[in-house]
């Protein structure tokens, strides 16, 4: 693949002179969205507190304030930004359509690369705006506008009510924008450009409701979180160019052998990558962000923080596979960090009561799964799994906000000020949202693993990559701080299998209480409880199609032999051209896994899976559960977990109260109260005013003293020139 | 001759420095200034009759720029006298730092 990156070009590319050209297009659209919603949303609204119209209708507002309801009213451009919002994002899915259609039919081996301008040429480093379509770009680009496409349809319906309607689908429009920059740049910081950008819309839209000072210091959390990892990018993106010189993926991947494999430099660049790929994506430690930011509108949630932002670090890390394949360690480092995360965030999960809450928890566990995957060298699995990921998560959020949507407007008709995102003050749904409840059952299932549902296939590929390098591959034989690499696999082995399990657990947990047992919504709302329009249900069912059918762009040889279902692996071949290389370099010296123990293993996944989903059933009683109101607070561990296992308090107190302090007592109080203003601006101010002192002193304005001033100057110059 | 004549002049000029150093009445210290303007002629006189009459040009430009000086000098004393009733230098000290 390297050879042929260089021999291309002097040839022409397959893909050139088709509709491949107009690549750029697919960002430019969502751009032209934001700028007609922006405009939009500028002409006809009020900003702030002021504006009699913004403190009304929050769908996920722990309360709502209702005798302001009267008060709102549909923003003036809404129907227009109903057509423009969702609408550029179906033109840009089907142009994204017609450009895959002409990949399929090219299949080219190397990276098409579209050039536009020369964007840094400082010296050596030369930098263009270039924008760089291959196989793993393209699975992101149909990912982020088709599930992207559904939820801007969803959020016609769930948004539309919004005083800020316009702005919420500027910033979606813009998100889109970003996203397509990052997946589609040629080079790190054209990457870096979108990776950016789409931080800063997911900062925006987590505090799209910023009266509520909760939302906007949730969005600023996730900002300042992710600036760490962003200075662990920002590093590697150094410490390449320090050391090849270059950093477009061709010139990368071509030189990347120069690092030395193995090396410690390698390492530590794939380190701090991580770092960032660990801020973006939500893993240990820097997590902390991804649940907060759920102050959002729940289609955001399932936008941004789960079907596409969030997977921008297992994407770069694909990406950048031609780098991790050289570093045992740093792979090693990304599997152990995932598979650590997938397993704490499911236990957190496991005791959250706000459903939006589950979700983002399981959101943090599966993208530790993905993590697992593209650690352990298995790149395609890690993006099989990133796929059917966005569907069935995509698929739970916006299910949650068609829950909420009805919640809410029951709570809103009674004036109650309950919340509408507990699941304590739900249950019982399933008879008034029947689509709803089918097709989050068919997420739930797909997530927890029971075939023939997408999650099983994915999950499946990633847990056997790992039990297939555990058994011999450049990661087996390497050791990660002194743990032989094998062990280390087998034990991410069983976490990941643990944290299978749980999976199962909170989320059948969840579906009961949210739509089984008694309803305790209240009397008199249970009356105003109805299923989501057409707008919003029609995404669902989209969604819910590819949740179960989704498997089917990977499917293992083990299953094909049993059952005559299709082609295999076919996301693995389509990926084969960018990510093969790598592939083949972690598992060199893999034995093959017997079709007899794959069989086992996946016996063992799906069993796993079913215990988690009957013990559940069997555990969990939702007829005796008190509501929100009457609910105590639980004890012991359960209430330790139930806190999160106090991780924000404890980060409280170790990072954020000593900052407050230095910066209040030091930082304010000593350099810049006592150094800045007091020496440097009033110490130059009064040493000016002393000097300006003293000369006025000499004015006395006695004509008399000036003379005779005047004649001693006089003679003291005769003098001088006289006794020279 | 040039020896007494210029002796005499400092002797005009040094008794208008002091006279400007000491009083404090605005007339006598003009008329002070007057009496070293006429010293600084007198010297002028005394050089030309040894080196030629160029020195009498002079008298007759700083008698001119002197008239003229002393009208307006005249002129503000009389305003400032107006303004204050008063024309003694140590009550007219407006610009003291």
């Amino acid at each position: 693949m390297l050879v042929q990156t260089v021999a291309s070009a002097s040839q022409a590319h397959p893909l050139s002179g088709t509709i491949a050209e107009w690549v750029w297009l697919l960002p430019v659209l969502p751009l032209a969205g934001f700028v007609i919603n922006g405009l939009l949303s500028l002409s006809g609204a009020h900003f702030g507190p002021s504006d009699p119209n913004t403190p009304g209708h929050f769908p996920d507002a722990e309360t709502a304030i209702s005798d302001d309801h009267a008060a709102v009213k549909r923003h003036r451009w809404a129907g227009l930004t109903s057509v423009v919002g969702p609408g550029v994002l179906i033109l840009t899915f089907l142009l994204a359509l017609g450009i895959w259609q002409a990949m399929a039919v090219a299949h080219p081996d190397t990276p098409f690369v579209q050039r536009y301008f020369s964007w840094m040429p400082a010296g050596d480093l030369q930098i263009d705006a270039a924008f760089q379509l291959d196989q793993l770009s393209m699975v992101m680009i149909l990912v982020i506008t088709g599930v992207g496409a559904l939820i801007h349809i969803f959020s016609v319906g769930y948004m539309r009510e919004d005083p800020g309607y316009p702005r919420y689908f500027s910033y979606l429009n813009l998100f889109v924008f970003f996203m397509l920059v990052l997946v589609l740049g040629a080079n790190y910081p054209v990457l870096f450009v979108g990776w950016e950008g789409v931080g800063l819309c997911s900062y925006l839209l987590i505090g799209f409701w910023f009266n509520d000072k909760a939302n906007a210091d949730a969005g600023k959390k996730a900002f300042i979180v992710n600036r760490i990892g962003d200075f662990g990018f920002l590093v590697a993106m150094f410490m390449l160019f320090a050391n090849i010189g270059v950093l477009d993926f061709a010139g990368v991947s071509a030189k990347a052998l120069e690092l030395g494999a193995g090396s410690a430099l390698v390492t530590a660049i794939c380190l701090f990558m991580f770092l960032g790929c660990a801020g973006k994506s939500a893993q240990i430690p820097l997590y902390i962000w991804l649940p907060d930011a759920m102050a959002g509108p729940t289609p955001v949630s399932a936008l941004i923080h789960a079907a596409t932002m969030v997977t921008a670090g297992v994407y770069l890390i694909a990406r950048s596979s031609f780098l991790f394949s050289l570093s045992p360690v740093a792979s090693l480092t990304v599997a152990v960090v995932g598979a650590a995360t997938a397993i704490f965030a499911a236990t957190i999960g496991l005791k959250q009561w706000d459903i939006k809450k589950v979700l983002a928890y399981s959101t943090i566990s599966q993208l530790g799964y993905m993590f697992v995957g593209v650690g352990v060298g298995a790149y395609a699995s890690g993006m099989f799994h990133l796929v059917t990921h966005a569907f069935f998560k995509a698929l739970l959020f916006l299910g949650a906000g068609s829950v909420i949507h009805a919640m809410h407007s029951a709570y809103h008709s009674t004036h109650s000020l309950e919340d509408a995102q507990d699941m304590r003050n739900m249950g019982g749904l399933r008879r008034y949202l029947p689509i709803t409840w089918v097709l989050m059952w068919i997420a739930t299932l797909a997530i927890s693993g029971i075939p023939p549902f997408s999650g099983f296939f994915s999950k499946d590929e990633i847990l056997g990559a790992v039990f297939a390098r555990a058994q011999g591959s450049t990661l087996a034989s390497a050791a990660w701080l002194g743990i032989p690499g094998g062990t280390l696999l087998y034990v991410i082995y069983g976490v990941g299998l643990a944290a299978a399990l749980l999976t199962a657990i909170y989320m059948t947990r969840m579906m009961l209480y949210t739509f089984h047992g008694p309803s305790r919504t209240g009397e008199e709302e249970q009356k105003h409880l109805h299923e989501a329009p057409w707008v919003m249900t029609g995404p669902l069912v989209i969604l819910g199609i590819l949740s179960a059918v989704g498997g089917w762009l990977n499917l293992p040889e083990v299953i094909t032999d049993l059952v005559p279902l299709g082609r295999t692996d076919v996301l693995a071949h389509w990926l084969d051209p960018v990510v093969g290389s790598a592939t083949a370099r972690v598992s060199a010296g893999a034995a093959h896994v017997a079709p007899s123990t794959e069989e086992a293993l996946m016996g063992v996944a799906v069993a796993i899976a079913v215990i988690g989903i009957v013990f559940a059933i069997v555990r969990l009683k939702p007829a005796g559960l008190p509501r929100k109101r009457d609910a105590i607070p639980e004890h012991g561990f359960e209430g330790v977990v139930a806190n999160k296992y106090y991780v924000d308090e404890g980060l409280d107190r170790a990072i954020v109260t000593p900052t407050y302090a230095i910066s209040r007592n030091f930082l304010w109080r000593i350099v810049d109260n006592g150094l800045i203003d007091g020496l440097l601006v009033n110490g130059s101010a009064a040493v000016a005013r002393g000097f300006g002192w003293m000369g006025s002193r000499l004015q006395t304005g006695n004509v008399g003293i000036y003379a005779w001033v005047l004649v001693v100057g006089v003679l003291a110059m005769l003098g001088a020139f006289t006794l020279r | 001759m040039l020896a007494e004549s210029l002796a005499l002049t400092a002797a005009l000029f040094i008794i208008g420095v002091i006279g400007v150093l000491i009083h404090r009445n605005a007339i006598i210290i003009f008329m002070c200034v007057e009496l070293m303007l006429t010293a600084i002629n007198l010297t002028f006189v005394a050089f030309s009759r040894f080196y030629g009459t160029a020195g009498q040009v002079f008298v007759v430009f700083v008698m001119t720029v002197s008239a003229a000086e002393a009208a307006v000098g005249l002129a503000i004393i009389i305003a400032i006298f107006r303004h204050r009733q008063t024309i003694n230098l140590k009550d007219i000290n407006l610009l003291r730092g």
